[in-house]
């Protein structure tokens, strides 16, 4: 029996009820929201359950959305289960006041350097980890660049002629 | 450089402490900028500390600023030996996330560009596994057919490297007479250097000695590390994204998936060569369904998408609509639908996969890059645990890891 | 089509018996002797072996590597060595982006040469920054060392890599004896932080 977006929506609310919410299959893909506290245990259910079978963490990201006060952090998880073929997305988020996620790194490896990445980027902090610092910026950069609060150019520039950028 | 903590010296250690060695970013052993701080007991590999992002250009923030076909070119720097499939997978996204249906002509020559490019980036990671075992030759014979797969990407787009190749929709021009010939010249004379330059290591008993049996990595580590393409197949697992999820088209073809057993050095290599073989045969099955198209079918080269896809330059002199596409398209004022979508296609090292979120506006409110070097490269200290220092060299260039894509 | 002309005034090459002769310096031949300057005639040596140093960071890099190989053979120009340790090269090829975090490196390794050493921004991004105008990217090089001959393009041809090279060739083979010891390159260094 092919694995369809209908069943795993059907095994996720039976199994977590009201803590799963926001369903929706964007391009084919059925993404879904859990708080932030759940995490774990819905991966773990994802891999584990026999019928869902989702033991391939194909991407781990952020993303900040600054108008979702309470939510602004939001931390996506791209799953895939090769053998029926099926993708799957699942977000969680947090304030960014308290930005405190568990870490997926018991149960895939590859979450590892990706939840670097994603602490350099926006800050989230990965409870467990067996190794939080920068990855890909400078290891003294004391701002998360990709929120959106923060420019894309080095402020510290004096070369650039403003007046030429209409910027003057 | 303070020792690494909780390193412990294995059994039978002649040595009273290990030695850290410093394979920093810039050194002949590392094909781009990382840098890899080892423990080593005598020549074996205690432990290893891997630093990327000495060339980190914030992709990801750059993305955010600029309209849709204002990322291709950035979407070239990030695997740059093979950047027209990067290109490809950036325009199969927008067009998968825009509901754009391109004609099949489109998709067959997109598969002749992809494919050229796949063989190029092989080209580069098989030649440079044999300079590091001590075998310069081989680099220098398949360096000047990589010459002519540029040659036809200057054809078809004008640049050699970072291509910039094809638009939101199709390609910006036909590919012209010139372009075909100099594609059957590569398939003629291609296939011939290739099986002399497997002859040259493939059965080689110094290269078979110096990579089979090290980097190995079983089935089940490679995909719980999240390894894709031909490294996770030479481990033993079969998924390529283009039969799984096929793109462009590629259901039409017949093609092999080479897969390896144990996942080492060698594994990689064979996999790797024969998946050249099978990106030749894929080229020459796309060239002939192309020649099948006659008459106006044979013109087309892109969809009819005018909010995404320039109009020609006399239309936009004398038609109206075709002026005011225009100013939209080049002023930027073309506004995105809502959404967000992940799409993947099979790069030279695995699956490269977009994900873009659109909240409505004209540039993307977050567009991330599932890089797959930037993934595998996490599982180095396995592979080369307990081995010899020679050995790491020698897997550290068979795993074809690519600067501009580990740092995006 | 119009046809495209690129090279408007070829320089017709001086070949008689299959062999092209070089241009010697301005001297004084002789029987069996010729006086010059000490200047050209080290200048001469040096240019037609200079030692580089690919310090390829990204795309840059691979038409570099296009450059090396057999098609556009930058060994004719006598840099058939390339080396890796900058203790033993003359000329330091800069050729890819130069993020934050490796100007350091870049730094370090340029103090490790040893006088007479020559700098050549290849690309755009080794020139200014290229397109990544982010706050990750050192804007040019010449922020951080001096920098002698910049080529331009994303990635430039090899074509436009040997034009650079040969450039760097008119700098070394011209160069005076007392530059590196004078007063006005001693101030451009200290103007880098560098003694």
């Amino acid at each position: 029996m092919a694995l369809t977006n209908a069943y795993i929506q059907e095994k996720l609310v039976e199994k977590f009820n009201d803590q799963v919410f926001q369903f929706s299959t964007d391009s084919g893909i059925l993404s879904f929201e859990s708080a932030a506290e759940n995490n774990l245990k819905v991966l773990q259910f994802l891999y584990e359950e026999a019928s869902l079978g989702f033991t391939f963490l194909t991407d781990l990201c952020g993303v900040n959305y600054p108008d979702n006060k309470g939510a602004e952090l939001v931390v996506v998880y791209h799953l895939h289960n090769f053998i029926e073929n099926i993708r799957i997305r699942f977000s969680i988020g947090v304030p960014v006041a308290k930005p405190d996620v568990f870490t997926a790194t018991k149960l895939f490896e590859s979450a590892n350097w990706m939840e670097r990445e994603t602490y350099d980027f926006f800050g989230v902090n990965f409870i467990g980890h067996p190794n939080l610092k920068r990855i890909l910026n400078v290891d003294e950069m004391d701002y998360f660049p990709l929120r959106k609060e923060f420019p894309l150019e080095d402020q510290t520039r004096i070369d650039k002629d403003d007046e030429m950028f209409g910027r003057g | 450089m303070e020792q690494q903590s909780n390193i412990t010296l294995p059994k039978g250690s002649i040595e009273k402490t290990t030695t850290t060695l410093n394979i920093g970013p810039t050194h002949p052993a590392t094909h781009g900028v990382f840098q890899n701080i080892m423990e080593v007991d005598g020549e074996r590999v205690v432990s290893t500390e891997q630093t990327v992002g000495y060339i980190h250009r914030a992709f990801e923030k750059l993305a955010e600023r600029r309209p849709l076909y204002q990322i291709t070119p950035i979407t070239d720097r990030l695997n740059y030996c093979s950047s027209p499939i990067n290109n490809m997978g950036w325009h199969i996204t927008c067009e998968r996330f825009l509901k754009i249906d391109l004609p099949k002509r489109v998709d067959y020559l997109r598969v002749i560009i992809m494919e050229l490019s796949r063989i190029s980036d092989h080209l580069i990671c098989n030649s440079i596994v044999g300079v590091d075992t001590g075998a310069y030759t081989g680099f220098l014979y398949v360096m000047q057919y990589r010459e002519l797969i540029y040659e036809i990407y200057e054809e078809v787009c004008g640049s050699r490297l970072t291509t910039n190749i094809g638009r939101i929709g199709g390609f910006e021009r036909n590919f012209t007479n010139t372009a075909f010939t100099k594609l059957e010249k590569f398939l003629n004379e291609y296939p011939g250097v290739l099986r002399e330059f497997e002859k040259l290591f493939t059965r080689n008993r110094i290269f078979m000695e110096r990579t089979q049996g090290t980097g190995g990595i079983s089935a089940a580590r490679a995909m719980n590390y999240g390894f894709t393409g031909p490294n996770l197949r030479a481990a033993g697992v079969d998924y390529d994204v283009r039969v799984q999820q096929p793109y462009s088209s590629y259901q039409d073809f017949d093609f092999k998936v080479p897969v390896g057993t144990t996942g080492d050095n060698y594994d990689r290599f064979l996999v790797r060569n024969a998946e050249m073989w099978e990106s030749i045969s894929i080229i020459k099955q796309a060239y002939q369904k192309i020649q099948e198209f006659k008459g106006a079918d044979a013109e087309i080269y892109h969809a009819d998408v005018p909010e995404y896809y320039l109009p020609k330059k006399e239309d936009v002199y004398t038609k109206m609509e075709a002026l005011i596409w225009h100013f939209k398209i080049i002023m930027g004022e073309i506004d995105l639908p809502k959404g967000q979508i992940y799409s993947a296609v099979e790069g030279g090292n695995g699956e490269l996969g977009f994900y873009l979120v659109s909240d409505g506006g004209r540039t993307p409110f977050r567009l991330h890059f599932r890089r797959p070097c930037f993934i595998y490269y996490q599982a180095f200290e396995e592979l080369i645990k307990g081995g010899m220092l020679s050995d790491a060299v020698v897997t550290l260039s068979s795993l074809n890891l690519i600067a501009g894509e580990l740092d995006a | 089509m119009r046809p495209v002309r690129f090279n408007l005034n070829p320089k017709e090459a001086e070949i008689a018996d299959a062999i092209s002769m070089g241009k010697a310096p301005d001297g004084v031949p002789g029987d069996g002797f010729f006086a010059t300057q000490l200047s050209s005639v080290v200048g001469l040596a040096r240019k037609n072996s200079l030692w580089p140093l690919p310090f390829a960071t990204s795309c840059c890099g691979i038409e570099f590597m296009a450059t090396m190989a057999s098609h556009y053979d930058l060994s004719r120009f006598g840099s058939e060595r390339v080396g890796f340790s900058p203790r033993q090269c003359d000329l330091l090829m800069v050729m890819g982006t130069i993020a934050k975090k490796m100007a350091p490196v870049l730094r370090q390794v340029y103090l490790q040469m040893a006088e007479p050493r020559w700098v050549i921004a290849v690309g755009a991004c080794a020139s200014s920054g290229g397109i990544f105008d982010t706050y990750s990217v050192l804007q040019g090089i010449d922020q951080v060392i001096p920098v002698d001959v910049y080529v331009p393009g994303c990635p430039p041809r090899p074509e436009a890599i040997i034009d650079g090279f040969m450039k760097i060739q008119d700098l070394v083979g011209q160069e005076s004896i007392r530059r590196r010891n004078s007063e006005k390159y001693r101030d451009l260094l200290n103007s880098y932080g560098i003694q």
